[in-house]
């Protein structure tokens, strides 16, 4: 009898001591980047300097996990040698897999250090089997992470289309917007999240509190939500807000605050032919990280072995207390 | 940002301190030089993750406690110190919870931004430095409610029984 496909579980790590909390939880493998522009999660205190990847990736792979190096924004002209800089330390650091967006970066890494395996970034926002086949043929890319816009039966049709394995995200941010080409914290901070890895900047966010207990979130200049006291949050993103117009009050213009979580669909994605897993978070904590990590664990290997999973409940993990599975099952999802 | 004092999260008198008369600190103060020491010790990298947020003043806000704790994390002289609520405090960042939620958070027992989205934790002031502080103390293979524990020396057993009582309470109760 053979045994049934068990995917590669894919975790976040903001900081050293994430990525062992990830190791130890169960993670197969461990996304990571460089303190800095090159990559997407470029926030104050968070990420890794050489030195610790390298250190990190010994206690990953001595823990049989793998580390994948996350350099996977846009850099800009005059700007390449940092994002070079980045990939040439990540190969001598000896990564599993190096996951790029930018095609500059990708022919680099490609004509550069051809054994050097490639994943392609989600931040790529590659989403057809032509776009996937062209990174494929022409920078040898092993994986893909597909945007988080397809119903599990557009994944199966990619799926048959392309010749390299596809990673799915599937708890986290929902992060509808178009990958890799969001200018929304751009527009409201000059600073950019595919340039310089920062989605609203964290000097440019400002909380602020009432006597009443009701608090407003302001992104630079812009008001982008006023919650009622006790009323739950969202993270600072100008795509999370609530808005007033002519037409309506109050109303999310964009998406709502809440998280995905297709733990139920696992058996779906699977089928459908995807090899990796991933769990959205290098932002999160520690606790987060361990908690989230354990219950997908947990739940894979139950259904590898055939089992019915107790579903852990991640409901206070996740971002204004809400969860659903988004594109994934319908494109009629808010 | 420059510090201020103006802090629309801080309550200055709740029902706890309203009728106290002023607290006796001083006995307090040097329990928690001792424990800052102790952080600095174990865990020499929490200054690089910090940046530039070593300058900053953190107001740390146990709301159901009649004290607060300003937390000064300079590498050259840190400092923690207990002050009475209904001073004025200059600060940069405050951050706010029950004294429940707060140690549940440095004993890494659950997620800071959860606790954000529960609005079970306050913040307000420079965004930068508060998550600085928040990934600096996160990067640590041991907990800063550890560190405190470490802190007092033979007693650090009990100690850590204590928190671990507490942080049960909390959960039952969570």
């Amino acid at each position: 009898m053979t045994e049934p496909f068990k995917p590669e579980l894919v975790c976040p790590a903001g900081t050293p001591a994430s990525l062992r909390t990830a190791v130890d939880a169960g993670a197969d493998a461990i996304y990571c980047g460089f303190q800095g522009p090159t990559n997407a999660r470029n926030f104050p205190g968070l990420n890794f300097t050489p030195e610790e990847m390298e250190q990190s990736a010994r206690y990953a792979q001595d823990h049989g996990a793998k580390i994948l190096a996350a350099i996977n924004s846009f850099p800009t002209a005059g700007r390449t040698d940092i994002w070079k800089s980045a990939i040439d330390d990540a190969v001598r650091i000896g990564v599993d897999a190096i996951i790029v967006a930018d095609i500059g970066m990708a022919r680099y890494l490609h004509r550069d250090h051809p054994d050097q395996r490639i994943h392609l970034s989600v931040q790529a926002g590659a989403s057809s089997p032509e776009a996937i086949n062209y990174y494929c043929k022409h920078f040898d890319v092993k994986r893909v992470v597909l945007p988080r816009i397809l119903t599990v039966a557009e994944i199966k049709q990619v799926h048959d289309a392309i010749p390299c394995e596809i990673e799915a995200f599937v708890f986290g941010n929902i992060g509808m917007m178009a990958e890799g080409r969001c200018a929304l914290s751009s527009y409201a901070t000059g600073i950019s999240t595919n340039l310089d890895g920062a989605c609203s900047a964290a000097h440019c966010v400002h909380y602020n509190e009432d006597e009443q207990g009701n608090m407003t979130t302001r992104l630079g200049e812009f008001a982008i939500d006023r919650y009622s006291r006790n009323e739950s949050a969202g993270y600072p993103v100008i795509c999370k807000g609530r808005y007033n117009s002519e037409h309506k009050t109050e109303y999310y213009a964009f998406e709502e605050p809440v998280s995905l979580n297709l733990t139920r669909l696992l058996p779906d994605l699977i089928k459908a032919g995807v090899t990796a897993l991933k769990i959205e978070g290098r932002q999160r904590s520690r606790a987060y990280i361990r908690n989230v990590v354990s219950a997908f664990r947990q739940t894979v290997d139950a259904y590898a072995a055939g089992e019915d999973p107790d579903i852990t409940d991640l409901l206070a993990l996740t971002e204004g207390h809400r969860q659903n599975e988004g594109a994934f099952r319908s494109k009629t999802w808010k | 940002m420059t510090a201020n004092t103006q802090n629309p999260g801080l309550v200055k008198s709740p029902a706890i301190s309203k009728y106290l008369p002023p607290l006796p600190l001083l006995p307090l103060q040097p329990v928690l030089a001792r424990i800052v020491k102790t952080i600095v010790r174990r865990q020499p990298g929490l200054f690089a993750r910090l940046g530039p947020g070593t300058k900053k003043k953190f107001l740390i806000d146990p709301t159901n406690l009649p004290i607060v704790f300003l937390l000064e994390p300079d590498p050259q002289n840190p400092k923690l110190t207990a002050i009475d609520r209904r001073k004025d405090i200059e600060r940069d960042v405050y951050i706010g919870g029950t004294f429940m939620t707060l140690l549940r958070m440095i004993d890494s027992q659950t997620d800071s931004d959860a606790l954000f989205f529960s609005r079970d934790l306050k913040v307000s002031g420079d965004s930068e430095a508060m998550v600085a502080l928040r990934n600096a103390l996160d990067d640590m293979d041991s907990t800063l409610a550890d560190d405190v524990a470490a802190a007092f020396g033979p007693l650090a057993k009990p100690m850590r029984s204590f928190l671990d009582s507490f942080n049960k309470i909390a959960e039952s109760k969570s």
